[in-house]
């Protein structure tokens, strides 16, 4: 049995703490007025002309028509693109959206980090579902360790939730569809209302985490009860709804994918998105569980994991990162190439105004372990995977990062307090729940029929 | 030197095989060649074999296949016949990259893929319409073969093969041009 040391428990509590005051410092200096915004921005900047394209009322198809077109022109064709629609609505509409932008930006520094460390929960549970339904031979050591990381999924969903219903009641400006002053304004947006709108878009979020919440539940009270068991019939019933859940979650998760990111850009739409945020939860998933087991097995625990397990989940987070890596580029590439207004926008605004993150991601999330991961020795040795680890998870919330950030705050991005605050804040939480729950059960998972292969698991 | 005899033992069951191969190394006596129907996982560990150096030449070939694929699209697609397409001029590579990306992927795929190909059979000395050196045909189908080195002992190492689970022990004279 694992007990939660207090040491560990302490550091959870001092990120939260450290992450709460984060998000508060982030939300008390966040503008409350035009001009509060416009001195805050012409303190940090030079004055340019804001280049973020947000979407709002704003023309799209103009002046985009030229990706090689230098960041000066483009600032120019975009500055003369807003003067125009200024002077449609009749105020100062640069003004209030450099506002919007800036009151989004604690709220979107929270989302970030709440979605990020909600989305390793549920890759984690996909992959555990996977290993129950495939009825893996090597994995069922590695189980409890799942199962603990997977119990933040309960409580971060519902983080989100909170997060989403707030924007619902309009206290924030993350999801501009949810405006109905925008809705009223963009034709585009009218003919997606079927879809995006509150009263459903809560209500299919609630389907989704009560949907994964419950397998997750029964899931685990299966596998706790086949420790006692005599006959095997524990391990049927999880590898039944393991194999139930399969077909639910990447119904879900395509859709949530849809919901929670890809509807902060309404105008913006890409047809393998959902395997795009499916990719990079997969891989920040395995790594957790491959962090985690190391973690426990330098303390002594988990005597039954070997170098092969090591090495199995090594290996998966190598392929998953070069899969992740394929479906970024295959949606970049048709975009890129096709050049049509409407979509190119969206890569425009990220390597415009995101240069770095957009192109360090790429860096950490796939030259990185595909260079460090390549060599089948590495994959055996802790101190790789680990360092590998860290770039992976890190690379993947700059994923997130750059999927919500460029349409909710578009140039005003910065990775300062709110935004380390609310990492801390999640990662502190994360640690308290996962390692709490991995405490709760013993860490072999004695009467899984399985268990013996696994331990004798040898590459 | 000593002997020219070889003793073929065969199994029929890759497991029983490779306990074998432990055993048989334990007592110190030399396995010159194993013959299987498939490749047997960990094998070339119970044999002691120096571990394979072609994922190194294959990260290489990699390489050279992706600079080959970068120096040919640059010269095709830039320098010397550059063309508009879907309103991207090309005369930058790395603008057009994305592009290029397909091309130099395949490129280092088919570089690894077929000069790993080419380096196997050389070392493993293999041509076409090679005469096949394969002692039993059964090795083909499903059985396994394991040649071992005579030295005067062949009473000890027949009950040994024996034991290990071996369902046919054969001494064979080892022909002369075989090497």
């Amino acid at each position: 049995m694992y007990t939660f040391p207090n040491k560990l428990r302490n550091f959870s509590i001092v990120l939260m703490v450290i992450g709460f005051l984060g998000l508060t410092y982030g939300f008390l200096t966040a503008p409350s007025t035009v001009d509060e915004a416009m001195a805050m921005v012409a303190d940090e900047h030079h004055g340019e002309g804001h280049t973020a394209d947000h979407g709002d009322s704003h023309d799209t198809t103009a002046d985009h028509h030229d990706t090689h077109a230098t960041h000066d022109s483009a600032a120019a064709g975009q500055g003369a693109d807003h003067a125009e629609h200024a002077g449609e609505h009749g105020e100062d509409h640069h003004g209030e959206h450099l506002l919007h932008q800036l009151q989004n930006k604690p709220w979107a520094a929270l989302y970030v980090a709440a979605f990020f460390f909600m989305m390793i929960a549920l890759g984690t549970l996909a992959f555990y579902a996977i290993n129950r339904a495939a009825q893996a031979g090597w994995s069922p050591a590695l189980f409890r360790v799942m199962e603990g990381i997977t119990a933040y999924l309960l409580p971060g969903a519902l983080i989100v939730f909170v997060i989403l219903a707030l924007s619902g009641m309009h206290l924030n400006h993350l999801f501009i569809w949810m405006d109905p002053e925008v809705v009223a304004h963009d034709k585009l947006i009218r003919g997606k209302v079927g879809f995006l709108n509150v009263p459903g878009f809560l209500f299919r979020a609630l389907i989704y985490i009560g949907g994964w919440a419950t397998y997750r539940y029964f899931s685990r009270k299966f596998s706790l009860a086949q420790d006692q068991a005599n006959d095997i019939s524990n391990h049927k019933k999880n590898f039944r709804i393991s194999a139930g859940f399969l077909v639910f979650f990447i119904v879900t998760e395509s859709m949530m994918s849809w919901d929670w990111v890809m509807s902060i850009d309404p105008h913006w739409f890409s047809t393998l998105f959902g395997w795009y945020v499916f990719a990079s939860m997969f891989v920040s998933g395995i790594t957790t569980i491959a962090l985690v087991t190391i973690y426990l097995k330098s303390k002594g625990y988990l005597e039954k994991v070997n170098d092969s397990h090591i090495h199995d989940l090594g290996k998966f987070m190598f392929g998953v990162s070069i899969f992740w890596t394929y479906l970024w580029f295959s949606q970049f590439m048709l975009i890129w190439y096709s050049n049509i207004p409407e979509e190119v926008t969206y890569f425009i605004t990220r390597i415009e105004d995101y240069n770095l993150p957009f192109f360090g991601m790429l860096v950490m999330n796939f030259i990185f372990p595909l260079l460090i991961l390549m060599n089948s020795d590495y994959k055996r040795i802790n101190y790789f995977i680990i360092m590998a680890g860290i770039v992976i998870l890190l690379g993947h919330y700059m994923d997130v990062f750059n999927m919500i950030m460029p349409s909710a705050v578009g140039d005003q991005w910065f990775i300062g307090i709110a935004e380390i605050g609310g990492f801390s804040f999640f990662f502190g939480l994360f640690i308290y729940v996962v390692f709490k729950e991995i405490s709760k059960a013993p860490l072999n998972a004695s009467g899984d029929p399985l268990m013996g292969e696994s331990e004798r698991f040898h590459y | 030197m000593s002997s020219n005899q070889v003793i073929h033992a065969l199994y029929d069951d890759d497991d029983t095989l490779l306990s074998a191969v432990k055993s048989i190394r334990d007592k110190k006596h030399h396995i010159e060649e194993v013959y299987t129907p498939f490749p047997v996982h960990g094998l070339d560990k119970a044999l002691g074999l120096a571990e394979t150096r072609i994922s190194i030449m294959a990260f290489m070939y990699g390489c050279i296949g992706l600079t080959v694929a970068i120096l040919m699209m640059n010269y095709i697609m830039i320098e010397d016949w550059p063309q508009n397409i879907g309103g991207k001029p090309s005369f930058s590579y790395l603008e057009n990259m994305p592009a290029f990306v397909p091309i130099m992927f395949e490129m280092t795929v088919f570089f690894a893929a077929h000069l790993m190909v080419i380096t196997f059979y050389l070392r493993s000395k293999l041509w076409p319409f090679k005469q096949a050196e394969n002692p039993n045909p059964l090795t083909t189908d499903d059985k396994f073969l394991v040649e071992i080195e005579l030295h005067n002992d062949e009473k000890e190492l027949k009950s040994l093969l024996k034991k290990t689970g071996a369902i046919d022990i054969k001494t064979v004279k080892k022909k002369e041009d075989d090497e």
